[in-house]
């Protein structure tokens, strides 16, 4: 091989790198112009992009770049200009009384994205993200409500939970008949028969109807009330209806009765603000089932 | 007789050059007749749509845009004159495109590259910034001495050049100015421009447009044409023979010589064309091609050559159109002493024509025949179906009702389906039983919340389908959809 660039291609006249492989050399064609100064731009630009951009990573940080622009800075400027654009119709959310709002095509509207984005945050890991609840966990679609389905009773419920330990949450338990010796186990079969029979469901064989009554007034009135028809005041549901938040087989019923149940509800106030509370249980009241 | 030439015997176009060559700058000249005429009438008409149509108002009615042509982003809207459309209604511009498209070939199957060669923006602004050009610094001799001898940069050959790129630049700003136009209200947005309260956005787009009409137009020119369009190459599979191209009628004879020459090999009863290679057609082409050399690539069929050469066929008393829209079956057809035969209703022609019929017919039709109310549900999935206290069922749905009137409207909602159902719409008590009534103001869609409940005793079994109505309680329109509703 001979000094480059002194080597000329026969053929075309051109002179060529020099390189040769299996007899076959390459010419010596320079990029175009344009194509050069293209490529030495966008050095430039990624030299400039170091230094005008936040880029080089230091041990606990980064360069903060020329301007000191930062994308989290950007959001929250954004975050805070969609407050300031939003303030007011939560403002007017806040001011308005639950009744109202439900009048209101515009706050109604509000109320049920604002709630429905709540409560996927807050409120989707027990109650599901369509409220379609579990067991143990109410369904909010339908029209059976353990401590009232009015607007207000609803949004007391979120304010203060049930049993969540706030000052002002719901009370109430479902006592423990059969761990805390009150009820024998063959009392506690006759009884959830008998609370079965309450909502047309079919009974034991040989079930004794009366003995089921009559424990039952001795032990459940007192909560669920006369004929079972529940009492919100203490959270005891409605046992003559379809809708049973553990379960209405005998098996479910007889761990109710033995075990007792106390779900736990918690307080809202203090963690959401009033307005958004206000628009979950708005959003709550109209997913179907609010009185 | 020298009636036949053979196609092989003239100047093959030379494609045996490297493969990246330096651009050779093209110096078109003026030159006048017929199709430069047509193009000055095409190219004012586009460039007057173009540039008036966002000041041409149309009465909407109060709270309506009074643009004609508006593309309302913020809202979704198209409005169009009388039509005005809906994110819902894209599918029109889709029946847009396939006539646009259509019409493209449709066009290319009578005359090839009509589009290219007079409509398309490209040749427009380019032409219009030539124009520019030669007014300023004189035609293609001027230009072309001016540009060799670039040392002698006098006052004057400074001032020519500034002014210039001045204009074009305006020119440029003021396309890239008009684009925004058509996304806003043109007036206000004319005040907000100059006096830069404007969007960021807009002087953006101004920015973009300038700076691509001005590079395009000023300086890229042919080169779009013959190396980043496509469609001179998509265009070759759609033209056939029966095309109407600008054709050098190679059998007017050859060979090419001078006034004089010819005159004397005709006294001689010697072959020799009406050519006299004067390479006006050449001269005039602004993409720098010769046409003697047969159809190319770079050819945007604009047809200045046909003007030049008429004119020197004119001025030498030999009959016009040497150079002329023609196809290779009639010089054949010549050459056999034929009479040329042109066909512009072929199966093709017809085809695309009744394509484009159809689509437009059909769009007619559905603007025409469209409703302005419309009913949308969407059945709520999570949950599916929720059972009451009392065992009845309910199902939720999300309702989107549309009032593309430009009044507001009263409307109920019934439901019907093979069992008895109730409704209720949250927010809203009925006045009537079961038939919840909604005010949908005008130009805007209302999203509701509908609860159908199938009372206990005649639960469904499993999906029954329900279907919804939707009547204007003042004029009586009606619309329906159906969907389903399901049991546990
Ligand atoms: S060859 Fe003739 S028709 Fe084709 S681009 Fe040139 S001037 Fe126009
Ligand atoms: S303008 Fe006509 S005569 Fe002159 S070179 Fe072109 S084809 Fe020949």
């Amino acid at each position: 091989m001979t000094d480059h660039h002194s080597d000329i291609d026969s053929v075309s006249g051109k002179s060529t790198t020099g390189h040769e492989w299996d007899g076959i050399k390459e010419l010596n064609t320079p990029l175009p112009r344009w194509w050069v100064i293209t490529f030495y731009l966008t050095i430039v630009w990624a030299i400039a992009y170091w230094v005008v951009y936040p880029a080089w990573p230091l041990i606990s940080s980064n360069t903060t770049g020329m301007f000191g622009y930062s994308s989290r800075a950007d959001v929250a400027v954004e975050l805070a200009n969609l407050e300031k654009i939003r303030g007011g119709k939560m403002a007017a959310l806040g001011a308005a009384s639950l009744a109202d709002i439900e009048k209101d095509p515009a706050l109604l509207a509000l109320a049920r994205a604002k709630g429905k984005t709540v409560f996927g945050d807050n409120c989707a890991p027990c109650h599901g993200s369509g409220a379609a609840g579990a067991k143990g966990f109410p369904n909010l679609n339908d029209d059976d409500w353990l401590w009232g389905g009015t607007l207000d009773q609803i949004m007391q419920t979120i304010q203060f939970g049930a049993r969540s330990g706030h000052a002002k949450t719901h009370e109430g338990q479902m006592l423990a008949f059969g761990r805390d010796g009150v009820l024998k186990p063959d009392e506690i079969v006759t009884v959830a028969n008998y609370v079965r029979s309450l909502s047309s469901l079919s009974t034991r064989n040989g079930f004794d109807a009366a003995k089921g009554e009559k424990i039952f007034a001795e032990n459940c009135v007192a909560c669920h009330g006369d004929g079972g028809k529940g009492n919100q005041e203490v959270g005891a549901p409605n046992l003559t209806d379809k809708i049973w938040l553990y379960g209405s087989d005998e098996a479910t019923l007889i761990e109710t009765i033995s075990q007792g149940r106390s779900g736990v509800m918690p307080a809202w106030e203090g963690r959401l603000d009033p307005a958004t509370i206000k628009a979950m249980a708005v959003y709550v009241h109209s997913l179907g089932g609010g009185k | 007789m020298n009636k036949t030439v053979n196609p092989k015997n003239l100047t093959p176009a030379d494609d045996s050059g490297p493969l990246y060559a330096a651009r050779k700058k093209v110096y078109p000249q003026s030159v006048n007749g017929t199709f430069r005429r047509i193009k000055w009438g095409l190219m004012a008409f586009c460039l007057g749509v173009y540039y008036l149509l966002p000041f041409v108002r149309w009465n909407r009615g109060i709270g309506a845009p009074s643009q004609a042509v508006l593309i309302d982003l913020p809202n979704s809207r198209f409005y169009f004159f009388f039509i005005e459309l809906w994110p819902q209604e894209v599918y029109y511009f889709t029946g847009l495109l396939i006539v646009a498209a259509v019409a493209l070939f449709l066009m290319n199957s009578v005359g090839g590259r009509i589009w290219c060669g007079y409509l398309c923006p490209q040749t427009v602004w380019t032409d219009l910034f030539y124009a520019v050009e030669r007014l300023v610094e004189g035609d293609r001799r001027e230009r072309m001495r001016k540009d060799k001898s670039a040392g002698a940069l006098t006052l004057k050959r400074v001032s020519e050049i500034v002014l210039k790129h001045a204009t074009w630049l305006m020119i440029a700003w003021w396309t890239g100015g008009a684009w925004v136009l058509y996304f806003s209200d043109a007036p206000t947005l004319v005040k907000n421009l100059v006096t830069f309260q404007a969007p960021m956005v807009a002087y953006a787009w101004i920015g973009i447009l300038t700076a691509t009409t001005y590079v395009l137009a000023g300086f890229m020119r042919e080169q779009v044409c013959t190396y980043m369009c496509p469609w001179p190459r998509i265009q070759a599979a759609l033209t056939d023979e029966w095309a109407l191209n600008v054709t050098y009628r190679y059998d007017r004879g050859e060979k090419r010589t001078s006034v004089k020459k010819a005159a004397e090999l005709r006294a001689l009863a010697q072959q020799v064309g009406d050519c006299v290679d004067c390479y006006q057609c050449v001269a005039v082409c602004p993409t720098g091609i010769d046409i003697r050399n047969g159809p190319q690539l770079e050819c945007i069929q604009c047809g200045l050559c046909i003007d030049a050469c008429d004119n020197v066929m004119t001025k030498i008393g030999r009959p016009k159109r040497l150079i002329g829209y023609d196809n290779d079956i009639n010089i054949q057809r010549r050459q056999d002493g034929k009479a040329p035969i042109y066909r512009i209703v072929r199966a093709r022609t017809v085809v695309y024509s009744a394509i484009i019929a159809a689509v437009g017919g059909i769009m007619l039709y559905t603007l025409a025949t469209r409703s302005l109310l419309d009913i949308n549900v969407l059945h709520d999935r999570n949950p599916v179906a929720v059972e009451l206290s009392d065992g009845s069922i309910r199902n939720a749905y999300t309702v989107r009702l549309l009032n593309k009137s430009g009044y507001d409207r009263i409307v109920a909602i019934d439901a019907d389906g093979p069992v008895n159902l109730i409704i209720h719409v949250v927010g809203v008590d009925s006045v009537t039983p079961d038939r919840p009534m909604i005010v949908v103001p005008r130009d805007s869609t209302s999203e509701l919340r509908l609860l159908v409940t199938a009372p206990a005793e005649n639960n469904p079994e499993k999906s029954i389908p329900v279907h919804f109505h939707l009547t204007d309680i003042g004029l009586g329109v009606v619309a329906s959809t159906t969907d389903h509703f399901v049991a546990p």
